[in-house]
């Protein structure tokens, strides 16, 4: 029998759990859950090298390690900083890190299109939430929005560069997914874009899944455009027999029509199993598929709101973080009859309605 | 005093070429370290006290003794002459008039790490230089100090010169790594450092021309005795490049003993101001260290005289000091304008950026919008408080140090020259016809008698 593999202890935002040596920051974050996970918006668990780069998850290290219990001088990216054992990181309970956050989220925004009511991904977007949770209403840039032109990247995808924040996701996916480098950033600074030399179209099996792993709307399913909000589609998780991946997929669909086809994605956003793009593109049609059931959705977006069954609901960890129980100020449900809790959007036959929401129905 | 260490030969006519560098005591360093231990070496630099002369000032020594020594794993040394930072021109004198400095210099300390393939990454603007290079390491080959063998002691070592492609990141040593391995020059994310992998992950030690030239000297000299030039922890001479209003502009040596006032007024060096105008501020070590104006050039804030050298220039922090930086001595009179040299130095950065960081990519080219407004007349007074902001919030938060670069000079701008970014909100049609001028700037600060 081998040695049982000594564990880290490390604290964040007061709250100790033990990882494996080798863990990042932010995934024994995760693995806590709630509040105190960083939020990130380049770092892709799948992708390898991704990262370090949005520095949306920079956080605080109050205490290096038992052995040296220095603090780190700097706000360091949780996404690709080590666990050492008896490290100490501050995430929400940290001001320098709100602050820093703040201001990161302002300049992701700073350039990026106020498009949301037109925008495919809204309900969806990376950016949207972090802007929601840790962003200010109001922006303090008075000056002309950097413009690109829009781009086809071949016959399925659009991009939609003024939304690109940059996070390079994509351009690692197709590095690492598909046989051979067709794309990537060029020119530098603030004028960088990802592109595809002469613009060429992208044209390989998986490159469909660059969409997903885009946080923001800047890659787009041309089948799906403007087709329809995302939150008034249901999604199912679904499978077929495929012989280039593993067939399952998840269907946003209205009524049996399947408006959409996407990978199925974790708790944070990330996919779970590549899909290649005749499954995502192709199969537009309910016989296609065997329909497993409503779409367990973990995560805390728009989607999120509708109360779909089996959803796993994010912990809430807030006595833990403060050390005490939370003074209860206002229950919304009281105020506002939106988002009633008793009412399963998956329940509802065909899309919502605003009447399903009105009180006495 | 004098001293001519790097540039003790500068006057003898074609010391380029490798004949009249042999003549006059060239490559007697390397043939003394061929037949010293190559932890010997390192122990000599250390004993030296040599900093890093490429601007961040890290021991020499201490860099080389991090280097990972894994079992049949090649390793490298790799020479930065990605000289970028405007101001500085040092190492393209040095590598343009004493290229078998460079090269001896690199030979003992490929020797000394154990690279047998070492590379010069020059910037690619350097273009006539990579010529002069090429040559000097073609003679040392045919005189046996490069190649298989070299001078019978079983050590192989080949010197490439690299071009990059005009971008000032690539002086970053990761993004130099990268740029070398042919990809786009973005910094890498460190750890792990390049002593652990560096250049195609193997262990790497990144240097800048003018500590690996240093090298030559000290071991000339043994560690020791080059310890004693210079004060303190400013061991050796250094190399200074001096642009902007001085009589003299140019390349020196000083041994960092002498005061900034003696430096930019006296006749050996800069020969102080033309025309007769008065000093205004100087950015003592490139564009990215702090600006300060002459009233804390000269004396500290604790009334103490200012030295040429690594502490007495950072003495006070970045509230009243600056930093030894990469020797780019930039000397600013009376006439010029703090805000249009800020605003130039933000164009610069904003430029640069590589693109990869948020706060570096978008804040970057905020702040050059903020100090154009300004600059032209359509600033306003929220202006000044916001650039602070967005440099707090670069500051620090970025992969690599660009973001640090762009940060410090509008805040130091900001700190110490307040009342002329507001001159220039308040009097918008005025500033775009005459400059703030001298003001106060020049006046002597009180300093409170301690106790």
């Amino acid at each position: 029998m081998s040695e049982p593999t000594p564990k880290f202890k490390v604290t964040v935002d007061n709250i100790t759990i033990e990882v494996a040596p080798g863990t990042t920051i932010l995934n024994a974050a995760r693995m806590i859950g709630g509040d105190v996970t960083p939020p990130a918006m380049c770092y892709y668990s799948k992708l390898p090298e991704s990262g370090g780069k949005c520095r949306t998850c920079l956080v605080e290290v109050s205490k290096g390690s038992e052995k040296d219990p220095r603090p780190m001088p700097k706000l360091v990216p949780s996404c690709r900083t080590t666990v050492m054992d008896g490290m100490e990181v501050k995430n929400i309970t940290s001001e320098k890190v709100v602050d820093a956050r703040k201001g990161i989220v302002e300049m992701l925004l700073i350039n990026h299109p106020l498009d949301c009511p037109v925008c495919d991904q809204a309900g969806e977007c990376d950016l949207q939430n972090l802007s929601y949770e840790h962003g200010t209403e109001k922006t303090r840039y008075e000056f002309p929005r950097r413009t690109f032109e829009r781009e086809d990247l071949g016959p399925h995808i659009q991009l939609h560069m003024n939304r690109c924040i940059l996070c390079y996701r994509c351009v690692f996916t197709a590095d690492q997914l598909t046989a051979k480098r067709e794309h990537g950033v060029l020119e530098r600074g603030d004028h960088a874009e990802i592109s595809t030399l002469l613009s060429k179209s992208l044209d390989n099996e998986f490159i469909g899944n660059i969409i997903d792993v885009c946080p923001v709307g800047a890659l787009t399913d041309k089948t799906f455009r403007f087709k329809n909000r995302v939150w008034f589609t249901k999604p199912v998780d679904a499978h077929c027999s495929c012989t280039k991946c593993s067939g399952k997929a998840r269907l946003w669909m209205r009524g049996e029509e399947v408006y959409r086809v996407t990978a199925r994605k974790n708790e944070w956003g990330e996919v779970e199993e590549w899909i290649c793009n005749e499954c995502r593109f192709e199969k537009k049609s309910a016989k296609d598929w065997t329909i497993e059931g409503p779409a367990k959705i973990k995560r805390s977006s728009v989607i999120a709101q509708g109360h779909y069954e089996n959803t796993k609901k994010t912990p809430v960890l807030i006595d833990k973080v403060i050390g005490k129980e939370p003074k209860f100020l206002l229950n919304i449900h009281d105020v506002s009859d939106v988002n009633r809790p008793e009412i399963e959007l998956s329940k509802i036959d065909g899309p919502a309605h605003s009447n399903d929401f009105k009180t006495g129905k | 005093m004098a001293v001519k260490v790097l540039l003790k030969n500068d006057h003898i006519e074609g010391i380029r070429y490798y004949d009249t560098y042999r003549k006059h005591g060239g490559y007697a360093a390397a043939e003394k370290a061929l037949k010293m231990a190559p932890a010997d070496i390192v122990e000599e630099v250390k004993k030296s006290g040599l900093r890093g002369r490429g601007g961040a000032g890290f021991p020499t020594g201490m860099k080389w003794s991090f280097l990972a020594k894994p079992e049949g794993v090649p390793r490298h040394l790799v020479c930065n002459a990605d000289e970028s930072e405007p101001g500085t021109f040092k190492d393209r004198y040095l590598m343009e008039f004493h290229p078998h400095t460079l090269i001896e210099g690199l030979l003992i300390s490929s020797f000394a790490l154990g690279s047998n393939a070492t590379y010069i990454y020059i910037r690619g603007e350097y273009a006539w230089i990579v010529g002069i290079l090429e040559q000097a390491i073609d003679e040392a080959k045919k005189n046996g100090w490069l190649g298989k063998n070299i001078q019978g002691t079983g050590f192989d070592c080949e010197i490439y010169v690299h071009r990059g492609a005009g971008a000032y990141i690539c002086g970053e040593e990761t993004a130099l790594i990268e740029s070398l391995e042919g990809k786009r020059g973005n910094p890498r994310m460190k750890p792990p450092f390049p002593a652990i992998q560096g250049l195609w992950m193997r262990p790497t030690v990144v240097n800048n021309v003018e500590t690996l030239a240093a090298v030559v000297p000290i071991i000339n000299m043994g560690g020791e005795e080059y310890a004693k030039i210079g004060v303190g922890r400013s061991t050796g001479s250094k190399l200074l490049s001096v642009c902007g209003n001085v009589n003299k502009p140019g390349v020196y040596e000083i041994d960092m003993t002498i005061s900034v006032e003696e430096f930019i007024y006296s006749d050996e060096y800069c020969g102080g101001i033309p025309n007769g105008k008065r000093l205004k501020a100087c950015i003592p070590g490139g564009s990215s260290v702090p600006i300060v104006p002459a009233n804390l050039l000269f004396k500290t804030a604790k009334g103490e005289t200012r030295y040429m050298n690594y502490e007495s220039l950072s003495d006070g922090g970045f509230a009243t000091g600056t930093m030894m930086g990469s020797g780019g001595f930039i000397v600013l009179d009376e006439d010029q304008c703090i805000v249009r040299h800020t605003m130039t130095l933000a164009r610069f950065y904003n430029h640069e950026s590589c693109g990869q960081c948020s706060p570096c990519r978008e804040g970057t080219g905020w702040m050059y919008k903020i100090l154009k407004n300004i600059e032209t007349g359509k600033g306003k007074m929220s202006d000044i408080d916001l650039l602070w902001d967005i440099q707090r919030r670069i500051e620090g938060n970025t992969i690599c140090p660009l973001g640090d670069a762009a940060a410090w000079p509008v805040a130091a701008a900001i700190r110490h020259f307040r009342d002329e970014f507001e001159w220039h909100v308040n009097n918008p049609e005025e500033s775009q016809k005459r400059n703030f001028g001298l003001a106060h700037y020049a006046d002597p600060i009180h300093v409170p008698a301690s106790a």
